[in-house]
């Protein structure tokens, strides 16, 4: 049997390297050994999502056009369906950093092209990454980089590219966005098609040498006839782009950070394991497995419980795949795509290419609102099977129960989730209010999911 | 006090992304902005002049007509200096009045301090946006943000009404002040409370609302609707915050530009129709503001972050007319190719917190600034 100790850190390392898992998988995983599940993360062997039953039953998701609603339902099913949770989670981590908003790019194909991009390669080399994003045109349309001309450059790419995808603000100078923008030149979107009458046709990258700049330009200190994929070799040698991935990293996996464009101001809050993790990023030229190993498996990860607040789509899809309330292509897959939206985190549309403001900042009281109604709404529906199997858990503990018993073992199977005594007292008074407890039956399940829906209105809850 | 003998009250209209300043307030004699804006150029006559040296863009009819009006007061050249042209950083900076430190609370954050300092009503500000922006964050400071004032409200599917009303007391008790359990905790602590408060107060407000004003179908149009609603319910908000965007136009900004200034312009419009409806507009004024402005010479298709911008600030007790000065836009006379600002941010904020909501502004705004005198019809 696994100690408390060891059911908590490995629901820890569920919810952060991916979605969270329920408590049977735990009591396995705990079995197997925690370096073992990590491993597992990393090189998974769980088959692909079964995209065949999601365009089967929500066709508009194959081709979903210019609305963002189709794709985010799309990408939604994934996360709940996926046996492959870590590269589903480096998926959304770098959406977070290249973050591509549909609302100006109004083609979800495209987009969701940029996230099976994520998909595939997020785990492996970021030099690749940045390469393929440099020519990918969801990107290049995002950050006008098609209107980046010899004669009339166009900064966003080139500035977006240092600024916050590998170095951070303060490690280049307004020149360094000049030439690097000149150096992309010509990395453009081919003629398209007419949308009518035949509808959306796939956009595709082309290198246009009469448009692009081949004169030498001077960046981060070396004089050249650069191109694009020079500019990326030379960033990859900057120490600040280590430093920038591993602190992204460190801040979505192990802890909250300040805002991001607050990192050339602020600190690190852990800077020894911002430093290991870049030094393990240069070591293995950019590929992304040893660092993510190293991190897991480091102290600073295994102390961190509860240091972030989840995110929207955490919340979403932990409860989903908790409750059993999505399971497949449900009906209501589409609705259920628009939530993390309503919770403050419309996936595949951030605000800007800055992407989102983290941490605490996921909070405000409209928010709380929303991530509590939604989480309630469903912990505490006992035609859920997931739900049923949480009580289950709860129950299977002899003949009688004390209130105070019950909150604990609601307490542990919703997490664990560690609260202040002002909390307990109030979930305890709350089960109290009800009366002797009944073991099985209707009544112990109608109570007991009560106080898993008022356990998801407490603000411990909303750490993870 | 304001005329109507109400306390005043402050709405915020933030354009989000960089309004480009060069075409929204044109100086249409001036040879420098044919030559830089070879291909984003409003034709002479299509500007809706002003005076004999600016006009508006063709698309903002409706502001000009409360220009012409004389409850519009057009702040040039606004800015700060040594932009980083970055829209988080310099959004941050417009939010905190902080440009050379990371600020974390915000300036109308520091004002609902002093209005309301024991947070008396949890509606005193009204975020009508998804995401709070960090100008409404203080510690102390309870700000509502309704993304939709008609679905606001906690635990809402518990729908046996007693029941729900001793979950909703639960919360109540679980989320009181939490000595020493850290930033955060208190902050989710206060949040939690507030939500609650607030939507109670708040779900009053479209039952009690009637108009003949019929707004348009563009998200600041309901915003400015939920904004009216709540005012005219008279709950006690006296800072309102929205946004609209993205006016980040680097490319396609010929109709991108237009169609977002016609936007605004009607449901501004429509706002103000609605609230002098009710005889509600005297103790309340607008202030609408950008981060950035753009790039003084076009890329071909649009145009690149730039640095000084312009301000509006709209309503009966707006002394009408141009402050400050519109920046010089001789190449020589340009910083990085971009417009200089003449007026600091901070300068503007202050008359708004002087003359408007008598508060003293060198705390809040960190600095004396040079003001411009547009309060006080």
């Amino acid at each position: 049997m696994a100690s408390r100790e060891d059911i908590a850190l490995m629901s820890h390392l569920m919810r952060r390297a991916g979605f969270g898992a329920s408590r049977d998988e735990i009591e396995q995983m705990c079995e197997q050994g925690y370096e073992v599940t990590v491993e597992q993360l990393l090189n998974p062997t769980g088959p692909p999502v079964d995209e065949y039953d999601l365009y089967r039953h929500h066709p508009i998701t194959e081709v979903p056009g210019g609305a963002a609603a189709p794709g985010q339902a799309a990408w939604l099913y994934f996360m709940a369906t996926t046996q492959r949770p870590l590269e589903e989670k480096m998926t959304l981590f770098w959406h977070h950093v290249f973050a591509t908003g549909n609302a100006k790019v109004d083609n979800c194909f495209h987009i969701m092209d940029q996230i099976a991009m994520f998909r595939s390669q997020g785990m492996g080399s970021y030099r690749d990454l940045l390469k393929g994003l440099a020519a990918d045109p969801a990107m290049i349309f995002w950050l006008d980089n098609n209107e980046n001309h010899k004669h009339a450059p166009n900064e966003n790419w080139g500035r977006e590219l240092l600024e916050l995808f590998s170095l951070g603000v303060g490690n280049y100078t307004e020149k360094d966005v000049f030439e690097c923008s000149r150096a992309f030149t010509g990395w453009t979107l081919d003629a398209k098609m007419p949308r009518y009458p035949y509808g959306r046709f796939p956009w595709k990258f082309v290198f246009r040498p009469e448009d692009h700049d081949y004169s030498e330009k001077t960046f981060l200190g070396q004089t050249g006839n650069f191109n694009g994929e020079d500019i990326i070799e030379i960033v990859l040698q900057q120490e600040a782009c280590s430093k920038f991935i591993a602190r992204h990293l460190y801040n979505f996996f192990v802890a909250d950070e300040p805002q991001v464009p607050a990192w050339n101001i602020e600190e690190p809050r852990n800077p020894e394991a911002v430093e290991m993790m870049a030094k393990i990023l240069v070591e293995n030229d950019y590929e992304i497995k040893p660092v993510l190993r190293a991190m897991f498996n480091s102290d600073f990860f295994k102390e961190a419980l509860n240091q972030k607040v989840k995110s929207p789509v955490e919340v979403v899809i932990g409860t989903l795949r908790g409750t059993g309330d999505l399971t497949g292509s449900d009906p209501k897959l589409e609705a259920l795509g628009k939530e993390p939206g309503y919770l403050g985190q419309d996936i595949l549309d951030p605000p800007s290419v800055e992407g989102w403001h983290t941490g605490r900042e996921w909070i405000n009281s409209g928010s709380l609102v929303k991530r509590v109604n939604f989480v309630s709404d469903r912990v505490s529906d006992t035609s859920l099977p997931g739900v049923q199997r949480m009580v289950e858990h709860v129950g299977n503990n002899g003949a009688t129960m004390s209130a105070e018993e019950l909150v604990d073992r609601c307490l542990d199977i919703m997490g664990p989730v560690e609260v202040s005594d002002l909390t307990k007292h109030e979930l305890v008074s709350n089960v109290e209010s009800g009366g002797k407890i009944e073991l099985g039956g209707e009544s112990f399940s109608q109570r007991t999911s009560e106080t898993f829906a008022l356990i998801a209105a407490t603000r411990e809850f909303q750490f993870g | 006090m304001a005329g109507n003998g109400k306390p005043p009250v402050l709405v915020i209209l933030q354009l989000t992304g960089g309004n480009d300043y060069f075409n929204t307030l044109i100086p249409y004699n001036d040879g420098n902005y044919y030559d830089m804006r070879p291909s984003l150029q409003v034709p002479q006559d299509r500007v809706l002049k002003l005076d004999d040296t600016l006009g508006m863009h063709p698309a903002m009819g409706p502001m000009k007509e409360i220009y012409d009006s004389g409850d519009m007061a057009i702040i040039h050249g606004i800015g700060y200096a040594n932009s980083p042209r970055s829209h988080f950083r310099s959004m941050d900076i417009w939010h905190t009045c902080e440009p050379d430190t990371v600020g974390t609370e915000g300036w109308l954050g520091r004002a609902l301090r002093e209005i309301d300092p024991n947070g008396e009503n949890p509606v005193t500000g009204v975020n009508v946006d998804q995401a709070l922006p960090r100008a409404l964050v203080a510690p102390g400071v309870s700000v509502a943000s309704v993304a939709d004032l008609s679905t606001y409200g906690l635990l809402t599917s518990i729908e046996q009404e007693d029941q729900r009303n001793q979950m909703l007391q639960r919360f109540a008790n679980m989320y009181g002040p939490a000595v020493g359990t850290g930033q955060v905790m208190e902050y989710l602590g206060q949040t939690g409370l507030d939500a609650l408060k607030g939507a109670d107060i708040l779900k009053v407000a479209p039952e009690q609302y009637s108009s003949s004003v019929e707004y348009g179908s563009s998200p600041i149009a309901k915003k400015l609707k939920d904004i009216a609603q709540i005012h005219t319910a008279d709950v006690g908000t006296r800072v309102f915050y929205t946004s609209h965007g993205s006016f980040d136009t680097h490319a396609a900004q010929a109709a991108l530009h237009a169609g977002l200034w016609t936007e605004v312009s009607e449901a501004v419009a429509d706002f103000w129709d609605d609230l002098r409806e009710h005889d509600a507009d005297q103790n309340v004024i607008m202030f609408m503001f950008s981060e950035f402005g753009r790039r003084v010479r076009d890329n071909g298709s649009g145009t690149d972050h730039g640095a000084a911008g312009a301000a509006f600030a709209i309503g009966p007790s707006i002394k009408g007319g141009m402050y400050s000065e519109y920046p010089q836009t001789r190449p020589e006379a340009l910083e990085q190719g971009d417009l200089v600002p003449n007026q600091d941010y901070r300068g503007v904020y202050s008359t708004i917190l002087e003359d408007w909501l008598h508060l003293e502004a060198a705390p809040i705004v960190n600095g004396q600034f040079e003001a411009p005198a547009f309060i006080g019809a």
